[in-house]
């Protein structure tokens, strides 16, 4: 590319930047955007972005409800009830004497299909109330307590809102509490992963060069196996015997081992980028020192398109967690995992009687889609001054 | 042309060394060493191995020897003699367990590459081309749930609807009576029976990315100056079009398409183990659960090297498709 | 065999073979055309970009007639239409344009049907009919504008397919004849080139031959050379002048440069913000202009008298080429009474930049490029020193090595401003420090060069909170007082760049520059980006500030006319080497090297009056040395 072409005294070539074009994308008198300092003009660009704004609400409600599970799950994960394996879902009834309520009702197994057979006894009534007191739980891990939004109102009786799992036990509780670590992977793989790809792009992108060159071809080789074999390599030699926490944080650390390049790739590319940019070369011969130059003025300039980037892989991570537990490689029972409870719905013939144990599923193409929604409409308005990112 | 053919080889080489390294790490993660398992392994099926034998065997291998020294022996016994060791849990080579199925595995690769092709490219043009239109939108929302699907539910959800609805035997890439049936007609079109099920599957997720990839490349391209140069030459739209952004914009698809090809054996494991097909990925699997380690390295390895020959290829691709890339301009 | 069947079967899709009849549905009467001798009259035509927030008319209810045989420049400042009307003609404007109304009245033949164009489907047969082949399109970035991935040679051959029954090596040897005709040298091999192993001239060469191997009766050049050094725009301007009479072309000019159109234009059109606001002959736009906005853009031109010294004897056209010169080239240094002491002295100054070709696996290919060859060079106090060149000639690296953007591989920088005296190329990060503070650097792009992520007050203030002179309020009142001195209200300080127009911004960067007190301005292109009004205020800002100061400036340009108005001494850089040195007056009257007589006489001057009084000088260094 010719680079060193002569400056053409032509400003229409001039991508966006100016005042009117920022009012027109945002939305907003250019007296509004004259004042307005990057998070501004980045919400208001974001706001428009209609999807974006539903992903984010829905995210928004998913963790609200991960971090108070034991409020929102209608059981605690240890309570089951043997006889009511593969309960299907009970949809709650209305009568205007009972309020809401379903039926109680007793499993057995029907001798000559196996299958079980649930009967329901419509006589007696599971009325279902608004903050009840159920199986107790421990509050963000703090506080005591056994008030639930939303269930039966005597502790002990059975509801099965989304059905019952094999061993009985409520499905939309252990969806609940699954999403705390399927959730929350997500976030710290992607944290372990954006640690490694500031550092290593960061030093790719500083130094240039020579470990520039070393780096580059590293990562290229990285992307250029097929991760989940290695993935189950790795996983694989996760001692079974270790407990869900070391398990957790291990499997954590196998995601963002191999998921920190494109990371790294995205950082090391901007670096490289702003550093030439002339307000930095401007900054330097004011006599800012580096240090205030990396962090007043080449930082802010990367920070929403890492946040971006960052958004668009944590879904990628979630999927990896599921599948790796799926497989029987990740996350084990008795932890709670979305992956983990779609391990129940591995043959054909489970889901043929039990469909909803595809439900889980359900939840992480929803909480996928929502990330990728917020991720979509980050990157479209990470930068409201410069050329738009494809 | 041939130059960076040489140059791009000179990259694979190392590539390919990194990667038998980890593929042999793997091999040695797991605590005790193969011939303690494999002597365990035998114990359990009440036999056992006479110590000259058991001698022989930790010769062959390098146990107790330093990693370099095992990996040295391993790699040579590979590439000299296409020696990848011995499974204890088949108590079978493990060349003749990987060379059983590879076949299968390239084959519903290569099928899923063509189909993820043959969908991407066209519904990413035709999505940019009619920005906004209907068709746009419906392209990317599919685009959307595609990407948040997961590939083993997908799988789950078909196989559960051709159980339901087709009536179809899942599982298998044959029906029972071609199982063991030599090669004829009939087999092979029983076999793209039951593939296509796995094929679209595996080819979901890359086709939603490379949609995605394609439109934006294509939205760039169309409002290029080159676009109405051509234009201003009295050129048909249609003609336009193909000849010119079109054109370029296949250069960044043919290298999307070699990264595409790692997370082809990715979905590859996971589906085929859910639908139980006969390729490699649920033989790593369960080699990975019985820590049967000679076995899962190998097909690590094998796998490995197919990506990288891929990448390889549609490197060169590339390189004939650019000219700048040719003259080493971008 | 079957290969060529399918190939004619494609060029039989191609052709617009409904065109006849959808023409026929356009063709209006010629005697409303509101000339006979015109080949297009444009009658108000109107062109809209529709955006989601709504329309904008980019061309706003214009009448122009362009005559037959003759070269019509439309002129105008940034904004002001000019492309886009241009673009309306032949229906490609960019998206989200459209020809929203009005007429364009089209006669290809002087006795031929008269066409409104502009009632054509734009993407129909009709259209497509004409362009290319009655109407040929010049755009002003060769490099953008052809295809990176086909050779030109395929490039040019379409316009033929598209246009003429010839077969396919008719084609080949039309195309090397045309690109041997536009001065392509050995026209067989470059042929199948790709765009970028061409150089700039030779791609535009090859799209000038790309529009005229149909022969079009009429050719739209849109700003062909603003893209190209000053000595390359010379040479394509003669090339457009000699072909145009070569094959009895009429010829629309787009620019923004007065003086291209001086060089060329017989009538000219005058827009601004959408609006025709003059047209006439050249010589009474430049001489008589009527309308106050066009007096005022030949205000804002610099009046330069042409050089009457020695003439070197005129070459023919050639192209020549562009060879690395080494130690070779003489240098014309003259050395008279220098006012005052130099507040810097630049002694032997060398910058070489390592360019790695090749990766990590294969040979490296590790390449020295001189970037300034020892360099020696004096700036007086008070004084202001051009430093000019086209591009790629060092003029940039030498203002960043005074500015020690640059570690210098070797030479003197000598700054003594009587209380401070140093050699600036030695200095440590930390001992350059309070240096910083005196040696200040204006950029070149008033959009790139200010943090978008500042507010003014904070990108002004930056050199003073980190040096620690001033703090709170006290930074307040002396960034905002700086504001006002440079134009601009106090109550900007608070916005951010975004809400400042191209000429506001390079105020601010001149506020920036000289908040700190600074004894040296690095002034690099400062006034390139801006229009022809722009910089003029600017210019002058920058002269009131130097002597209200007694700043001194060294002013890189490529521009010689910005150069010659402001500067006491002209420094002139070619290839890395300093060629001549001198008083600005006397190098511009009697350029002593060859280069520079060669620059100044590509330099296109205003006035048509002048046109074809000087001869054009090629400068080819082998000759020189």
């Amino acid at each position: 590319m010719t680079s060193r072409e002569l400056p053409v005294a032509d400003p229409e070539n001039h991508e966006g930047g100016t005042a009117d074009d920022l009012a027109t994308e945002t939305g907003r008198s250019s007296g509004d955007v004259a004042s307005a300092s990057q998070r501004r003009l980045i919400w208001w660009r974001f706001r428009k972005h209609r999807l974006a704004i539903i992903g984010l609400w829905l995210l928004v409600i998913m963790y609200v409800v991960a971090l108070f599970a034991g409020f929102f799950a209608p059981f605690s994960t240890s309570s089951y009830e043997g006889q009511h394996a593969y309960h299907p879902p009970q949809l709650p009834q209305f009568s205007f004497e009972e309020g809401l309520y379903v039926h109680p009702t007793t499993g057995s197994t029907d001798l000559e299909t196996l299958a079980p057979v649930f009967e329901e006894n419509t006589e007696e009534f599971i009325h279902l109330r608004f903050f009840v007191h159920g199986d107790s739980y421990r509050l963000l891990g703090l506080l005591e307590t056994d008030v639930h939004l939303f269930g039966p109102s005597e502790p002990g009786q059975r509801w099965y809102p989304l059905g019952a799992d094999r061993t009985g036990a409520d499905l939309l509780s252990k969806i609940i509490y699954g999403s705390q670590i399927s959730l929350s992977i997500g976030l710290v793989g992607v944290a372990v992963s954006l640690l490694l790809g500031l550092l290593l792009g960061g030093i790719s992108g500083y130094f240039g060069g020579t470990v520039d060159t070393v780096l580059q071809r590293v990562i290229e080789l990285f992307m250029s196996i097929p991760t989940l074999p290695l993935w189950l390599g790795l996983a694989a030699a996760v001692p079974p015997q270790w407990g869900p926490v070391p398990t957790y944080l291990m499997i954590t650390v196998i995601l963002s081992l191999l998921g920190w390049t494109s990371l790294a790739r995205v950082i090391r590319g901007r670096l490289l980028q702003i550093r030439d940019e002339d307000y930095v070369l401007a900054a330097t011969l004011d006599g800012v020192p580096t240090g205030r130059i990396i962090f007043r003025h080449m930082v802010p300039a990367f920070t929403s398109h890492i946040i971006a980037t960052v958004s668009l892989a944590v879904p990628a991570m979630i999927l990896s967690e599921t599948a790796l537990s799926f497989l029987g490689l990740g996350l084990r029972a008795p932890a709670v995992s979305w992956g983990v409870l779609l391990q129940d719905a591995q043959s054909v013939n489970v889901i043929a009687t039990a469909p909803w144990l595809l439900l889980p599923g359900l939840a992480v193409v929803l909480a996928v889609v929502a990330f990728n929604f917020v991720g979509d409409g980050l990157r479209d308005s990470a930068d409201p001054y410069g050329k738009r990112a494809p | 042309m041939l130059r960076f053919t040489v140059h791009r080889v000179l990259h694979v080489i190392p590539t390919l060394i990194i990667i038998s390294i980890i593929s042999f790490f793997i091999i040695q993660l797991p605590p005790g060493d193969f011939l303690t398992t494999q002597v365990a392994a035998l114990e359990a099926q009440g036999e056992s191995l006479d110590p000259a034998q058991l001698e022989a065997l930790r010769i062959r291998y390098g146990i107790g020897e330093p990693f370099w020294v095992q990996y040295w022996k391993w790699i040579t016994n590979i590439v000299l003699h296409g020696d990848f060791g011995l499974s204890f849990q088949y108590q079978r080579p493990v060349s003749d367990l990987i060379s059983e199925r590879l076949g299968l595995t390239v084959l519903l690769g290569l099928t899923t590459l063509l189909l993820t092709w043959a969908i991407a490219l066209p519904a990413g043009v035709i999505s940019a081309i009619k920005q906004h239109s209907p068709a746009d939108y419906a392209i990317s929302i599919l685009g959307f749930v595609a990407l948040a699907v997961p590939n083993f539910l997908a799988a789950l959800a078909l196989a559960y609807i051709g159980f339901r609805f087709f009536g179809q035997s899942v599982g298998g890439l044959f029906s029972a009576e071609y199982v063991n049936a030599p090669w004829s007609l009939a087999r092979v079109l029983d076999l793209f029976g039951h593939l296509w099920i796995p094929v679209v599957v595996i080819a979901l997720a890359g086709t939603a990315g490379i949609i995605r990839t394609t439109r934006a490349n294509m939205l760039d391209e169309l409002h290029k100056p080159y676009v109405t140069t051509a234009r201003a030459k009295g050129l048909p739209e249609g003609r336009i079009i193909r000849k010119y952004p079109l054109r370029i914009a296949l250069n960044p698809f043919v290298s999307t398409a070699g990264w595409n090809i790692p997370q082809i054996f990715d979905g590859e494991v996971i589906v085929a183990t859910v639908l139980a097909l006969g390729t490699t990925g649920p033989l790593l699997l369960g080699s990975l659960r019985s820590q049967d380690m000679y076995l899962a390295g190998g097909i690590i390895l094998i796998i490995a090297v197919l990506t990288v020959v891929g990448t390889f290829i549609s490197d060169l691709l590339l390189a004939a498709v650019d000219p700048r890339v040719r003259f080493g301009k971008a | 065999m079957s290969l060529s069947f399918l190939r004619s079967r494609r060029r039989r899709r191609m052709a617009p073979v409904k065109a006849p009849r959808q023409l026929a549905a356009v063709t209006v009467e010629p005697s409303e055309m509101s000339e006979p001798g015109a080949i297009l009259d444009i009658q108000n035509l109107r062109t809209t970009f529709r955006t989601d927030e709504g329309e904008v008319n980019a061309v706003d209810d214009i009448s122009m007639t362009v005559r037959r045989g003759r070269t019509t420049c439309i002129v105008g400042e940034s904004g002001s239409g000019k492309s886009a009307t241009a673009r309306s003609i032949i229906q490609v404007v960019d998206n989200p344009g459209l020809v929203e109304g009005g007429r364009i009245l089209f006669r290809a033949d002087p006795d031929g049907p008269v066409y409104d164009v502009a009632a054509l489907s734009e993407t129909g047969d009709g259209i497509r009919s004409i362009r290319g082949s009655q109407i040929g399109l010049i755009f002003q970035e060769p490099m953008s504008s052809l295809s990176p991935v086909h050779t030109i040679g395929n490039q040019i051959a379409e316009v033929l397919e598209l246009h003429t029954e010839l077969d396919e090596r008719q084609i080949r040897e039309r195309v090397i004849a045309e690109l041997e005709a536009v001065g392509i040298p050995q026209p067989a091999e470059r042929i199948d080139s790709y765009t970028f192993q061409l150089s700039g001239g030779m791609r535009q060469r090859a799209m000038i031959a790309m529009a005229l191997i149909a022969r079009p009766s009429l050719l739209i050049a849109d700003e062909p050379t603003t893209a190209l050094d000053v000595t390359t725009q010379a040479q394509i301007l003669d090339l457009l002048a000699e072909l145009k009479r070569e094959l009895s072309m009429t010829m629309i000019f787009i620019t923004h440069d007065l003086g291209v159109v001086a060089e060329i234009a017989d009538d000219v059109v005058v827009m601004r913000h959408g609006k025709v606001v003059e047209t006439g002959p050249v010589e009474q736009i430049f001489h008589d202009p009527q309308h106050p906005y066009t007096q005022e853009l030949l205000a804002s031109l610099p009046q330069r008298d042409v050089p009457t010294g020695r003439v070197a004897p005129p070459e023919p056209q050639s192209t020549p080429e562009r060879v690395e010169v080494s130690g070779a080239v003489e240098e014309a240094v003259r050395h008279e009474e220098t006012a005052g002491e130099p507040l810097l002295r630049i002694e032997g100054l060398r910058m070489e930049f390592d360019s790695v070709a090749g990766t990590m696996f294969s040979r490296r290919e590790k390449k020295r490029i001189v970037a300034v060859n020892d360099v020696s060079l004096e700036i007086a106090a008070g004084s202001t020193l051009g430093l000019v060149g086209e591009s790629g000639c060092g003029k940039t690296t030498l203002g960043r090595c005074v500015m020690r953007a640059y570690q210098p591989t070797a030479g003197r920088i000598h700054y003594d401003d009587g209380d401070h005296a140093v050699d600036l190329a030695t200095l440590s990060t930390s001992e350059l420090r309070p240096y910083r503070r005196l040696v200040r650097m204006v950029f070149q792009d008033p959009y790139g060069s200010l943090n978008p992520r500042m507010t003014v007050r904070e990108v002004i203030g930056e050199p003073l909170r980190v040096a620690g002179i001033a703090q709170g309020s006290e930074l307040d009142d002396r960034v905002e007082s700086m504001l006002e001195r440079v134009g601009l209200r106090r109550a900007m300080a608070s916005r951010y760049p975004h809400a400042f127009s191209g000429g506001e911004r390079q105020r601010i960067g001149i506020a920036r520059a000289l908040i700190t007190d600074p004894k040296l301005v690095v002034a690099d292109e400062a006034v390139s980006a801006l229009d022809v009004s722009v910089r003029t205020q600017i210019l002058e800002l920058l002269s009131d500030l130097q002597e209200e100061l007694g700043l001194t400036y060294l002013f890189i340009s490529h521009d010689l006319s910005v150069v010659e108005r402001i500067c006491d001494r002209v420094a002139v850089m070619y290839y890395g080497n300093l060629v001549e040195e001198g008083p600005a007056a006397s190098v511009f009257t009697d350029p002593q090297h060859g280069y520079t007589q060669a620059l100044l006489s590509a330099v296109p001057i205003p006035d048509p009056r002048l046109r074809g009084t000087r001869p054009r000088i090629v400068y080819r260094p082998d000759e020189a040395a």
